[in-house]
């Protein structure tokens, strides 16, 4: 990778620029206002790099979730990245040790530069890749870094801020719902999650919903499988 | 609250179990074969079902025997898919509405 290759990611990576400073500084006065600051907000962003799986990261270790139940909610709330990686698997092919880096930073928005977006003449189509996927993975640090910092200094009140993660899930939802051969499973998903609050209690409801949900998608397979194929362009955050 | 070490462990689990969900195409399929089918279908009919979830579980707060307890979410949630509907971007979405939910907890209801 050269500074050539960099010059040539950048210009393609700028709205990524714009989204992940403004989703990572939300991101990072969230987790200030559940009291972990700045060394924790980079921590995240540079291990764990994912919209909304650090979304409800806060809340998990806002709210002291046992180690199962965070690695099941991560489990699910990535899988969609099985999709992503799949169409990847050419692309990444023969780029030796720094594969290890594109696939640990395929996000989707690095997954959806890297379905459109062409090498420029002149840079190697893997230093470009790596370039994006960079370029990309720094934005997200530095917004998350910007945002709690600022919450620190400013001290202003954040009461509510943590109402991004419900607005970020919304707006992704209207996406999915647009995209969406059928509605049912995101009918279902709400409908099982709201029983197992009434049911369960705001505690321990997550769990429960969740079985429930994979449970009757097994169920339904024959019966959604016939639904025209989701769109796989959904503009979410990871 | 956690302590450190607990925060650390959980920190290390979702950066494991999200690298982990990013690999496995790569693990299982990069030398040919196909994925199992049943495992298409999830990550085709999953995430809706999930982020579905997920929103019910972030306004599991809502209480409803006084306005201030339902009326700012419902406001806020409502203000956030007719912005998307209306302009489609992402972020003047998310802002908007959580500018609006603060001022609503903090000033019209606080």
């Amino acid at each position: 990778m050269s500074r050539k290759s960099l010059a040539a990611a950048f210009p393609v990576t700028v709205p990524v620029l714009m989204g992940y400073l403004a989703i990572g500084m939300a991101f990072g006065l969230m987790l200030q206002s559940a009291g972990y600051g700045v060394a924790w907000a980079f921590l995240m962003s540079l291990t764990i790099y994912a919209g909304s799986g650090q979304y409800l990261g806060v809340s998990l270790l806002a709210s002291g979730a046992p180690l199962t139940q965070v690695a099941f909610l991560t489990l699910m709330i990535n899988f969609r990245h099985l999709v992503y990686g799949l169409s990847m698997l050419e692309k990444f092919r023969g780029m030796g040790p720094r594969k290890l880096y594109m696939i640990f930073s395929l996000t989707d928005e690095t997954y959806a530069l890297l379905s459109s977006a062409q090498a420029p003449a002149g840079v190697r189509e893997h230093d470009f890749y790596f370039s994006v996927a960079l370029l990309n993975h720094s934005y997200w640090i530095a917004g998350s870094v910007i945002g709690s910092l600022a919450g620190a200094a400013l001290g202003f009140d954040t009461t509510g801020v943590d109402f991004a993660m419900t607005a970020l899930f919304l707006v992704i939802a209207v996406g999915q719902w647009r995209a969406a051969g059928s509605h049912l499973p995101a009918l279902l998903g709400g409908a099982a999650t709201l029983v197992s609050l009434l049911l369960v209690g705001a505690e321990d409801m997550l769990l429960p919903a969740l079985g429930v949900i994979v449970f009757a998608l097994a169920l339904l397979r024959s019966r959604l499988e016939a639904c025209p194929r989701q769109s796989r362009k959904q503009e979410v955050h990871s | 609250m956690l302590t450190p070490g607990q925060a650390l462990a959980s920190i290390a689990v979702m950066a494991a179990v999200t690298f982990f969900t990013r690999a496995l195409p790569f693990l299982f399929f990069d030398r040919g074969g196909n994925p199992p089918k049943l495992v298409l279908y999830l990550g085709q009919v999953l995430p809706p079902a999930i982020i579905a979830m997920l929103i019910v579980y972030c306004l599991r707060g809502m209480t409803f025997h006084t306005p201030a307890g339902w009326l700012p979410p419902l406001l806020a949630g409502g203000t956030a898919v007719a912005l998307h509907i209306w302009k489609g971007n992402d972020l003047l979405s998310i802002f908007g509405a959580t500018v609006l939910y603060m001022v609503l907890v903090q000033g019209v209801f606080g």
